[in-house]
């Protein structure tokens, strides 16, 4: 049988493997408090469906969010196309207007609503194992494991089969348009696997690790590559390892597991700050020491100056 | 539909027009930036959209691509709409809007161009490679095919992009100032790619500043301020009169210039 400890080893492995992928692209919109605004904007979708069902079944739930989800992102976009305000402003509006729509939604219905705010902010990995999913009377593991590993899945595929599109739309929206590229089909693609993600994951880890998954290891593999298949690589190992890290720190320094692995994430970002050979703190410097020392000559220049010698 | 497309086409062969745009209205925020522009391109021309800065040249050239909406008019690629026929038109606006730090390659940008040429979920493949090396090579960039974009000078990324388009292998050029900030030799090496594109039958569209180079390089010009002013060949409709109308006062300027590089043509070709 598998352990408990194994459980959350595997559910924080998929929550930060799927956030590493997602968050990529969105960290290269520039887009990165997104899956914050989705994660809070969601709040009335998962009161309304708890309303209708009367139950927290996650399945309605995760319908409930993803409609939300969804809907926070066409919003802010129609609001930042048709009116004039800045994207990020936009989103802003949005999300903290359909939160607050659900906080008052809650209150309203406090009485039938029985949703942990805590849990949604901190999440609570360490029940993970005891979240059974019984399906005709045989014990089929830790629900969440399942829905993260659909998640996974669909993310894996998402970004493989579309990975040229996926590419030349978070290089430029236009230039993606004018090659005739299905961009709705990208955007609202890549908005709904974000929206999943979120939705999925922060209810094992809570909206703030979330967050920290989402931006923190793409923005540390950033800082040491140039492609991006390399970076989403990279991204999913940063995310990896911190969760697996975070994991055992948490039990080391007996703390929450879901801040543990937010706080590997950021050290892992710091070192990487300081210490990456090209577009770190010190391989900056290193850099402009050694071309100082050996003068112009050290700078390749593969410099066909005039054109003309190389078609002939 | 077909038949009267056919009448209107002089030229008697049975295809339509690589490029029509028809009654093309366009405004930004209710004031009206373009009007009424109407015009058809023969397959194998190279023509310079020509105006003063602010005239609309951009501005037609994104609304021609369906980038910016229009008040009215529509764009025809070989009489079919343009929606399912944008792999044919290659576009390269007048500043691009790529975010120059994306982790991504010279090659793998010039690789786009190819993308219009794969079906969803397809990958470029070895011939697509080839193609954009060749496209790169032209330019004379590819000594640094694997170079991050942003560690280029501003003319380098501008050969970048147009090998992109090149690598785009389409039917229709769409060029918003591709000669802004390039050097004399590379502009040299830009004007004979796009006559041999012209001469191979693409039909090429060059918004274009230097009004001196126009007789010597372009075959038809559409001369624009807010409205089209003349649109046809070059020996026709590059008259000072046609010039005064879009430029308006700085006409004497003009002439002068336009004097200047005839007596230099004339000085050149009786050297030679
Ligand atoms: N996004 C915009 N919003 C509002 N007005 C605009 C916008 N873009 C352009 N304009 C206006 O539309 C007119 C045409 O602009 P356009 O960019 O087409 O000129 P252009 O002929 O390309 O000029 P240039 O030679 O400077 O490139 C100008 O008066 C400009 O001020
Ligand atoms: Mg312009």
């Amino acid at each position: 049988m598998i352990t408990s400890t194994a459980w959350i080893i595997i559910t924080a492995i998929l929550v930060a493997t799927s956030c590493a992928l997602v968050g990529t692209f969105l960290v290269l919109r520039k887009m990165s408090l997104m899956g914050d605004a989705i994660a809070h904007a969601v709040l009335p979708g998962i009161v309304i469906a708890f309303l209708l069902t009367a139950s927290r079944n996650t399945f309605p739930m995760l319908i409930g969010a993803g409609l939300f989800g969804l809907l926070t992102v066409w919003l802010t976009e129609e609001l930042s196309k048709k009116g004039r305000i800045f994207h990020d402003a936009s989103m802003g509006i949005v999300f903290t207007t359909l939160f607050a729509i659900g906080v008052i939604m809650i209150s309203l219905f406090a009485a039938n609503v029985d949703i942990d705010q805590e849990c949604v902010l901190y999440g609570e990995i360490a029940y993970v194992p005891w979240d059974l999913w019984v399906w005709r009377g045989t014990n089929m593991g830790p629900r969440p494991v399942w829905i993260l590993g659909l998640v996974l899945v669909i993310n894996v595929s998402f970004i493989t089969l579309m990975y040229k599109e996926l590419k030349t739309y978070s290089f430029s929206p236009q230039l993606a348009a004018t090659l005739g590229l299905p961009v709705g089909l990208i955007h609202y693609g890549l908005m709904g696997t974000v929206s999943f993600t979120t939705i999925a994951s922060f209810e094992s880890v809570g909206a703030i690790l979330v967050v920290a998954l989402l931006i923190v290891p793409p923005a540390t593999a950033y800082l040491l590559t140039d492609r991006l298949h390399r970076l989403l690589l990279l991204a999913v190992f940063f995310g990896i390892t911190s969760a697996v890290g975070g994991y055992y720190m948490a039990l080391w320094i007996n703390s929450s597991i879901a801040g543990a692995i937010a706080v590997v994430n950021g050290l892992q970002f710091a070192l990487v700050f300081l210490l990456a050979p090209k577009y770190g703190l010190l391989g900056k410097k290193l850099a402009g020491r050694r071309i100082r020392k050996s003068g112009p000559e050290m700078i390749s220049h593969p410099e066909p100056n005039d054109v003309r010698k190389s078609l002939s | 539909m077909n038949e009267i497309e056919q009448t209107r086409n002089p030229t008697g062969n049975s295809s339509n027009p690589p490029l029509e745009v028809h009654d093309l209205t366009v405004a930004y925020d209710q004031k009206p930036v373009l009007w009424d522009i109407d015009f058809e391109l023969p397959e194998g021309s190279l023509t310079a959209i020509i105006g003063p800065n602010g005239a609309g040249k951009s501005t037609l050239v994104k609304a021609a691509m369906g980038l910016i909406p229009a008040s009215s008019g529509y764009t025809l690629i070989y009489g079919k709409p343009l929606d399912k026929q944008r792999h044919r038109v290659a576009y390269v606006p007048q500043r691009e809007s790529v975010d120059w730090n994306f982790p991504i390659s010279v090659m793998d940008v010039v690789l786009m161009g190819r993308y219009p040429h794969l079906r969803l979920f397809q990958r470029p493949g070895r011939d697509d490679r080839d193609v954009a090396l060749a496209a790169l090579k032209e330019m004379g960039m590819e000594p640094y095919h694997k170079r991050q974009i942003s560690q280029l000078s501003g003319g380098q990324q501008q050969r970048v992009f147009l090998a992109r388009a090149l690598a785009q292998d389409a039917s229709i050029y769409l060029m918003d100032e591709p000669l802004a900030g390039v050097d004399a030799a590379t502009e040299d090496v830009i004007f004979q790619k796009l006559k041999e594109l012209r001469d191979g039958g693409k039909t090429v569209v060059v918004v274009h500043h230097d009004l001196q180079s126009v007789p010597d390089n372009f075959d038809r010009a559409m001369l624009l301020n807010l409205r089209m002013i003349a649109c046809g060949p070059v020996s026709e409709i590059f008259t000072d009169e046609n010039l005064q109308k879009t430029y308006g006062g700085r006409l004497n300027i003009l002439s002068q210039m336009i004097e200047e590089s005839r007596q230099q043509r004339f000085v050149r070709e009786s050297e030679s």
